[in-house]
This record gives structure tokens, sequence and C-alpha cells, in this order.
């Protein structure tokens, strides 16, 4: 029996259309831009100078404050520039730029593809390891993985839960490594249990990927049997860190509540991997699996792709920008980014790029709330997002604050239900941010 | 360079609107139509159409040239409200009579409180009752039409079973003296009619479109649900105490309006609650209210009133009854 959360949720349409495409070397570009706010938190400071010479995986940038990250050359040459350009938004974000000669790493990196089992290091030596490999998670937040690896005083992890639901449509980025890099992340899946000190760990996959699950299960249970494989319904967001937990475990995170607070720490399979990577063959995180993907184009792809390739270098490798596609997307269509200037570059949480037609991404001409309900039935955080709208519409912070607007977890099942093309999401987006400004402001009991 | 579009997530939307959403409910009232057109011929087809026509004319003259909006007559809304008045009148209607229905229930119940979404009380029940207490002689001669496809009907029934076992008890008549009198049966409660408004001919059809709108996801079964066991339950308590006086539950189901109303009036998104545990508040009151007023009051049916009754409940009902929340039970109150 399959298992998926208690509360609301939608089912899209998955459209897997890339997921037999195996993965493939992005070929080496002329220039990487390397953006120094790839994570959640402080951007990185740059350690190098315009001129400077860098081998790949090289570091450029060293974290900055509590949760910052590393970051490391994705590519060897030398650096052009250090300087501000703008981001796949348009906002204002310090690169350095590198020009690219030849394809040569730092010696003390196993490119290797000998698969390495036995995990040396001790706890706080992986912490250490992670963090100075640069690892993010890569579910989609970006937050530095060193510091969720590090519960704060006083919280004790039981748990490890490890997302491969990949239940964004589109997507096939995690697919693709569970089934051709199975025994890595689990390894990875190892790596970080140690690092917890927890010796029971999940990791959960949605049920339209049934090889992935057979392989993962196989070699689980061949070598790592403290790993248990869990199969998850079809049903988005699956793969919310609260819903996944909620799904897995049966425990619900509280209002504004972390997931350690009921016991668990939820990492990507993609984070696993980057972890296994980082740990056991000494390679920073520099690269990441990318699917490139639309009904507009005429080859699904899934690459391996350096940080800081340019999106205009993607669209140049599939052959230019498909004439019928009017939206390029950072991440899936529930919750990926729009972005407004194919200039700007990957980063190391980059999952996939997202070509829609104008036909697939229409939204409606917004009418009448007629009270049907189909937002609040979908929203699985057991919210009201009708009645969200209309008090953010209304600015009426304090009863939105009551009505937990703080909890939405922006999965975008009430916009994506409503058949009045009311913009929910946008303005309950909007007086979340506001509302926990305020709650945040406020003096600590 | 190409123009890209940029906005906020999702970029992808679900495939319902509210136009699919009404059509659905309009294929699901097809079966009880047709079947109506079936018995009673060429005055259902009329009375559907006249219905149908009139609300959606209303709705665009008030949009049009009192409130100088938009026009959304296309989102089959107000069609779907002349159907439901139309389908809830007595066969023998006159179409002046469906005509000040649709009046009532659009320029009334609707748009005097700004349309589509924004009304307290189902249109089409303020419509009949309405004509109920207007007009109670023609909307209580439940005399059938000749129709053309069905020559010579057995019994041209002034009355409908309600009405004839609260005429029976009255007379001092057991239930069993009534039921045999009057050849009830429940295949025939189920299929055809003893007598009653045009749409609920047959008990089965209105279960069709019951059945069909859970499929397409138009609507959840919880209001449904809870009135028709409500009313089991309460008429079922009643039946125990005394079969000679009481009917049992399945006959009161099946007949009053009681399946026309809770699948197709009681479920009216803009006037039913919001979340699951208000949905079973609202579907438990319309029950209780039902029963309380076929048994007590001087209706022999009633959950028409008992709908509009629960509508009046139901802004307080969305405050009340929130739905579970994921991170923490929110205090009811």
């Amino acid at each position: 029996m399959s298992k998926t959360f208690s509360l609301g949720g939608i089912h899209p349409n998955d459209n897997k259309i890339s997921a037999n495409a195996a993965i493939e070397e992005f070929p080496l570009v002329d220039t990487a831009f390397v953006a120094l706010n790839q994570h959640l938190g402080a951007p990185a400071e740059p350690v190098v100078a315009k001129g400077d010479k860098v081998l790949a995986g090289q570091l450029i940038a060293k974290a900055s404050g509590f949760i910052s990250a590393n970051i490391h050359s994705p590519v060897s040459g030398t650096v052009s520039a250090v300087e501000f350009l703008p981001d796949m938004a348009g906002n204002a974000v310090q690169h350095v730029v590198i020009s690219v000669e030849g394809d040569e790493w730092l010696p003390s990196i196993d490119r290797s593809p000998v698969i390495v089992k036995d995990i040396k290091l001790s706890s706080e030596e992986i912490i250490a390891k992670i963090a100075e490999m640069g690892i993010v998670g890569l579910g989609g937040a970006a937050f530095p993985t060193h510091i969720k690896l590090s519960p704060p005083p006083g919280k004790k992890a039981e748990f490890l839960i490890v997302n491969g639901a990949e239940c964004e449509p589109y997507l096939t980025s995690d697919y693709r490594i569970m089934i051709e890099m199975p025994e890595q992340i689990l390894i990875g899946v190892k790596l970080m249990m140690k690092a917890l000190k927890v010796d029971k760990a999940y990791v959960g996959i949605e049920e339209n990927k049934p090889v992935a699950i057979k392989k993962m299960k196989e070699i689980a249970a061949a070598s790592y049997p403290e790993i248990k494989i869990v199969s998850l319904k079809k049903r988005y967001p699956q793969g919310g860190e609260k819903q996944l937990i909620d799904a897995i475990i049966k425990r619900r995170v509280p209002s504004m509540g972390l997931p350690i607070d009921v016991g668990a720490v939820v990492q990507n399979v993609g984070t696993a991997l980057a972890v296994y990577e980082a740990v056991q063959k000494n390679k920073p995180l520099v690269d990441g699996i990318v699917t490139v993907t639309g009904s507009c184009m005429k080859e699904q792809r899934n690459f391996r792709l350096r940080v800081g390739t340019t999106f205009d270098k993607i669209m140049f490798a599939i052959g230019g920008f498909p004439k019928d596609a009017v939206k390029l997307i950072s991440g899936g269509p529930m919750m990926g980014k729009a972005v407004s200037r194919t200039e700007a570059s990957s980063t190391k949480s980059t999952s996939a790029l997202l070509l829609l037609t104008e036909e697939e991404t229409k939204r409606g001409e917004e009418s009448n709330c007629i009270r049907c309900a189909k937002c609040v039935d979908a929203c699985p955080m057991g919210l009201e997002p009708y009645l969200l709208n209309r008090l953010s519409r209304q600015g009426k912070t304090a009863e939105l604050e009551e009505n937990m607007v703080q909890d939405c977890i922006e999965c975008g099942c009430c916009l994506y239900s409503c058949p009045a093309n009311i913009p929910l999401l946008d303005t309950i987006r909007y007086s979340k941010a506001q509302v926990i400004r305020i709650m945040r402001s406020r003096p600590k009991k | 360079m190409k123009k890209l579009i940029v906005s906020p997530a999702p970029h992808i939307h679900g495939k319902d609107s509210t136009r699919s959403l009404m059509r659905d409910v309009i294929i699901a009232l097809t079966p009880s139509l047709l079947v109506s057109i079936y018995y009673f011929g060429f005055s259902a087809i009329k009375l559907a159409l006249v219905g149908a026509i009139s609300c959606v004319l209303v709705e665009y003259v008030i949009e049009k040239y009192i409130m100088k909006s938009k026009v959304t007559v296309t989102d089959y809304s107000a069609a779907l409200t002349g159907l439901l008045l139309a389908l809830n009148l007595p066969p023998n209607s006159p179409w002046w009579i469906v005509m000040i229905g649709a009046i009532v229930s659009i320029g009334v119940a609707k748009m005097t409180f700004g349309g589509l979404g924004q009304n307290l009380f189902n249109p089409a029940l303020v419509g009949r009752v309405f004509l109920l207490v207007s007009f109670p002689v023609i909307m209580t001669d439940w005399s059938i039409p000749t129709s053309w496809f069905r020559e010579g009907i057995d019994a041209s029934t002034g009355a409908t079973a309600l009405g004839i076992v609260k005429e029976g008890l009255a007379k001092g008549m057991t239930l069993n003296e009534i039921f045999a009198q009057n050849n009830f049966t429940y295949s025939q409660m189920l299929f055809s009619k003893i007598g009653g408004s045009v749409g609920e001919v047959s008990s089965f059809a209105l279960l069709l479109g019951l059945v069909y709108m859970l499929i397409r996801r138009v609507i959840r079964p919880h209001i449904p649900v809870t009135i028709i066991a409500t009313v089991m339950i309460m008429t079922g308590i009643f039946w125990l105490i005394d079969p000679s006086k009481y009917a049992d539950p399945i006959f009161n189901i099946l007949t009053g309006g009681i399946l026309m109303g809770a699948i197709f009036m009681a479920t009216d998104y803009v006037t039913s609650p919001m979340s699951t545990k208000g949905m079973v508040l609202y579907g438990i009151g319309i029950g209780v209210i039902t029963v309380l007023i076929r048994y007590f009051g001087a209706y022999p049916e009633g959950i028409s009133f008992a709908i509009l009754i629960m509508n009046a409940t139901v802004p307080l009902i969305n405050m009340y009854f929130k739905p579970a929340r994921f991170g923490k039970e929110v205090k009811n109150g």
C-alpha cells in the first residue's frame, strides 16, 4: 500500500516526458557566470580576483555568516571579472565570471566512476566536509545542508527522511539519478544518517516511478537494510517537507515549526548524491542534474550541468529556443520561477528548465468566486485560500494571522484548482510575507 | 531576443472553470429532464426552456442595463438556475409562472446581492418558495399533463405521495391502508412517479446525476449523504415508534423532493459551507428541519424551506467551522 499525506493535494498530469532520456554531460562552455547567492542565507564572499587562475573544484567564494555556503569553481580557467550582474529575475547579484581554459580539476577530487562504500569519517567530520564542499538542499530551497544536519541544542533527530517523490510535473532529474546512481544515493543517505546519529531512514518515491522504486529497493535490501524505500501515491505536493513527513511517519510539523520539532530531518535524493560525492569523492557541489523539457521541444534531455552555465547556452544546446514556447521556468510548473533573462545562469539548485507554450501556461480571466471550496479541499495545510485572498485584499493582517496565512507552503494547489481563475496564491504569498515579518518583529516571550 | 512571459507560480492551471462546472451540473440534470419529458411531454420541455431562457435574459438585462457591468451569462449559472426552477414546479404549471419565478430567482435572490457568488440564498429555491406562497393553488396542482410518449396515464393523481399520506392520516387512516389504496411501491417511487414536480419523476435519474457529479468531482458527497442519512435516521426513529402513523425511512427519502433537494439544491456552491465539518453540520441541519416540517408543520414537504433556513446560517458556519488545519487544531469559536 502506498502512503500519502492526509490533507488536500491535487493530481495534475505528471507529464514526465523526459523520463527516458539518460543523463548526458553538458558540453563545456566558454564562460561560466557563477552567482554568489546560490543558497538561502548570506551571499558568499569572493576569495578570487580578476586575473586569478582557477581549477575546477577550487574554492572561489567563502561562506559568510551562519547561514551561508561555500562556492567552488565549476570550470578551470581565468577569472575575468568579479562583478554585479542581473540574475534570472533581474536582481543585481555578485558573480564570479570565469573564462574557461581546458577542463583541469583539483587533484584531490576523485572523478573516477568507482563507488566508494566505506565510511571512514566521524559524524562531525562528515558535517564539516559537507560544509566545506558547499552542499545545499537540492529540493528547491537551497538551504545549506550542514546546518540542517546539525539540529539546534535540545532537539534530537530520530528519522532521516529522503525525498525522492519528485511530485512536480515534468521534472525527471531525481528519477534519472535514482535509476542511474542508486547506490551512490544510498551511501549519501548513510552518510547523513551517521552525521545525524539516527538509525532510521526512509526514502519516499512516488509510485509513478516504479523502476526507481524497484532499483532502490533491490540495492537497499542487499546492502543497506536500515534504509526503507517507501512507495508513495502520486499526489502533489507529496514532496513538500511537511507533507512527506506526514505521509511517511504520520507526524505533523506544528505551525511555524520545523521538521526537527517532530524528530525528522528531510533531505532530497539529489542532496544525498551530492553528499556522497563530497564526502567520499572529495568533490564540491559544482554541477547538478538538470531536466530540460517541454512539449514544444523535439527532444527531451537530462543533463549533468556545471553551475554557472547560461540559459542561452542550454537553449543553444537543445537546438534553439522553441518557437511556440512563451515561458521559461527554472524548476517545475507548480513552484518554479519564471525566467525573465536567458542571459542568466544556472545555480546549484537548478533542477529543471521547463518550456511552456501559451496554451499550457495560460491563466484564464478572473471572475467572481463561486465559493465552490475547491481551494479549501486542495490546500494541503488545511487553510482557506478564498478567505485569505479576501482578507489579503482588505489588508487585514490580524485576521490573516488568525487564519494561519503563515502556514502557507506556496505549493500553488489553490490557484491550480480555482475555476474562477482568482490569483489566490499571488495575494496570499504577499500577505504571508507581511504577516511573518510582523510575527518576527514581536518581542520574544 | 525573444520576449518571455514572467509571472508567479504556479505556471499551469487545472481544467475546471466556472463554466465547465455549471455545465456539468446541467449534464447531471439531463437524465431527470429526459424522464420528465417522457412522462409529461411538451409541458416539461416548455417549462425547462422558458425557465432557462428567462433566467439568462433577466441576468443579461440587469448586468447590461442596470449594473452596467460585465455580462456573465455565458457561465451557464443563470441557465442552471432556470432549469432547476423549472424542474421544481408542478408539471402543469403555466409558462408565465416560470417567468415570474425567474425574475424573482435572478432579479431578487441573485443580482441584488451582486451576482454570481454573492447571494446568500439559493436563487432557484427563493423563486420556487416565492411562487409557492404567491400561487398556492397552481403550485400544488399535481395533475399530469398529457404526454406524446405515454398515452392514457393510469392515475392522474391530484397530490404528491407525501400529500396523500398527510391527508389520509388526517382522515384517520393507517399507513398500510393508504399505501394499499394508492399502490405505492418502492420500485414505482424509484423509477417512475406518483405525483410531484417536473424533475422528481424518477429518483433513479436523480441518483444518476449524483453519481455523475461525484465522478466528475463537481461536488463532494458530504452534503447529500448527511441530508439523506439524517432524514433516514430521524424518520426511522418515528417509524419505529409508530409505524402506522409514520412512513418508513425509504419512503421518506424517495418522496417529496429529498433527493432533488439534497443532490442539486443543497449542494449549490454559493450557498453552502466551505469546510467539510461545515458541510456535515449544514446537511444535518437540513435533514432535521425537513423532518420537523414534514411531521409538525403545515406543509407535507419541507426540504425547500429547510435549505433556505440553513442557507442563512452558512456565513456563521464558515466563521466557526474551519477546516482541519495541518499545523494544529483550531478551536471552534
